[in-house]
């Protein structure tokens, strides 16, 4: 089963590169800092975990700080109990 | 009055570190009226120069035109200079009914109320009509006035891929779960000239049961054969729920905006809508230039029509000198050179050249997208492009960038 490294892996590459847009993403590029992701779009990522992973993260939690790398959002989603 | 020096010393260190990234704001000093000639003071304090200006909102050269400013003089003289007021207690006058009621018959839709700018309008349209049991699903590339409405609104937000249908449609099916689904998109996009896919959205609306809101402030006036705007130029008159728009562009240049669109949305605004409520009113003089406004282009497309063929000769002119702009077919032209530093260079061998236009980057655009963004203006005769085009092509020959492709300048200058 994939885990959730992967998952969100998965879905930032998909949601937020563009056709033909040959930029690597790993578990520890910047997102936000390294302008893959703007802080209005920031807001689909966290519809996506909140829909995928059943949770509901609160406003003071949706930090650009921790969205800013898929590693950084595994350990935001740890303190929900998604591991 | 406490200000000590440690608190000024906060506000120093961040203007500081804006002039150290280069993105400090400069204001340049006209001293002449909005025209595609100008004269120009900057930075303020040094020799005024003659320019020809390539980046006002100006499109249909309304802003200074005669019959507008001999209706504001008139608006003056018989309704005074100000409500010193909102709207709803004493700050409505006849002529701001006329002005909704023309607006209104203009855009093809039900109805319309002003806002003191199409920023109000969009800062205070989502939290009046929606809550936290709808979803407001917006294009990547909305204006921040949009960005910001939608922040002060309680309903989920969510966006989509620029301008890409199957990413909305995939998110309309996401959130089919809400009460009402509200599609957000601008008309034509400022920064890249492009326009709405506006036929493609309002199919996936009648599809997935959603609204349509649509920002036209780049548009309304001279987008669509007779200049109503993006929604005209799609073939889905009537079909938009929301249209926001701007007074302070084509349509006259001085301020104010409005929400227009289904009635009961309209009367939401106008119960619940904060900035229509809490700010002054429109003033009579600008309601009065307005509706000269659109006496003008509702008589005749002549100006739209000059503004489109002025567009072809420059987007033409522009890439035939080897320049890459962004395809499109709006009079938002810009000029990509994907280096911020290159993009201010660029923007100051034209200002020496006596063309006033301005460099974008980030953040205002993505990184490695810096660019000069080109506006055209019916105001323009032929012999100012000519001179533009001219300038255009003597920096680009200075930078050594015609003819060369996106890695070739960013190879010579970096992203």
């Amino acid at each position: 089963m994939e885990n959730v490294k992967d998952i969100v892996l998965d879905y930032v590459k998909q949601e937020y590169l563009e056709d033909g847009d040959d930029r690597e993403i790993k578990y520890d590029t910047a997102l936000i800092t390294g302008g893959f992701v703007d802080s209005f779009s920031m807001v689909s990522l966290k519809v996506f975990l909140e829909t995928k992973y059943n949770i509901s993260i609160p406003d003071d939690k949706a930090t650009p700080e921790a969205f800013d790398s898929v590693n950084n959002i595994v350990d935001l989603l740890k303190g929900f109990g998604v591991n | 009055m406490s200000y000590p020096q440690d608190i000024r010393s906060i506000y120093g260190t961040q203007l500081d570190e804006l002039r150290k990234q280069g993105i400090f704001k400069e204001e340049r000093a006209i001293f002449s009226p909005q025209n595609a000639d100008i004269e120009v003071e900057f930075p303020i304090g040094s020799a005024q120069k003659k320019e020809i200006n390539m980046c006002a909102n100006n499109y249909l050269g309304l802003s200074s035109h005669p019959d507008v400013i001999k209706a504001a003089h008139e608006g003056l003289d018989s309704r005074g200079y100000g409500m010193s007021s909102v709207r709803f207690i004493c700050g409505t006058q006849d002529i701001h009914k006329t002005l909704e009621h023309r607006l209104t018959e203009f855009l093809g839709t039900e109805d319309t109320i002003l806002f003191p700018s199409c920023m109000d309008a969009n800062a205070g349209v989502f939290e009046a009509v929606l809550t936290e049991q709808d979803v407001m699903i917006a294009d990547r590339l909305v204006h921040a006035s949009i960005v910001d409405g939608m922040r002060l609104c309680k309903a989920h937000q969510d966006t989509y891929k620029h301008s890409d249908m199957a990413h909305l449609e995939d998110k309309l099916k996401l959130h089919q779960d809400k009460r009402v689904r509200l599609i957000i998109t601008d008309g034509s996009f400022s920064m890249d000239g492009d326009l709405a896919k506006l036929d493609k959205i309002v199919e996936l609306a009648e599809k997935y049961n959603a609204m349509v809101f649509v920002d036209d402030s780049h548009a309304s006036g001279f987008i669509g054969k007779t200049g109503r705007g993006t929604h005209e130029h799609c073939g889905v008159v009537g079909k938009i729920d929301i249209i926001t728009t701007t007074l302070g562009k084509a349509l006259g240049g001085a301020s104010g905006g409005c929400v227009s669109g289904r009635k009961e949305i309209v009367e939401m605004c106008r119960q619940k809508g904060r900035p229509y409520l809490f700010s002054n009113t429109v003033a009579p003089v600008v309601v009065s230039g307005a509706l000269a406004v659109l006496d003008i282009i509702s008589k005749t497309t002549e100006r739209r029509d000059k503004l489109e063929r002025n567009t072809a000769f420059w987007r033409k002119g522009l890439t035939e000198a080897g320049l890459i702009i962004k395809d499109g077919e709006t009079p938002i032209v810009p000029v990509m050179l994907f280096n911020a530093k290159l993009s201010q260079d660029f923007a100051k061998t034209l200002y020496d050249d006596g063309i006033y236009a301005v460099g974008f980057f980030f953040p205002v655009v993505p990184k490695g997208q810096a660019r000069i963004r080109t506006q055209l203006s019916a105001g323009h005769e032929i012999h100012h492009l000519e001179k533009a085009l001219a300038a255009f092509t003597n920096a680009g020959k200075k930078f050594g960038i015609l003819g060369k492709t996106k890695q070739e300048i960013i190879d010579m200058y970096g992203m």
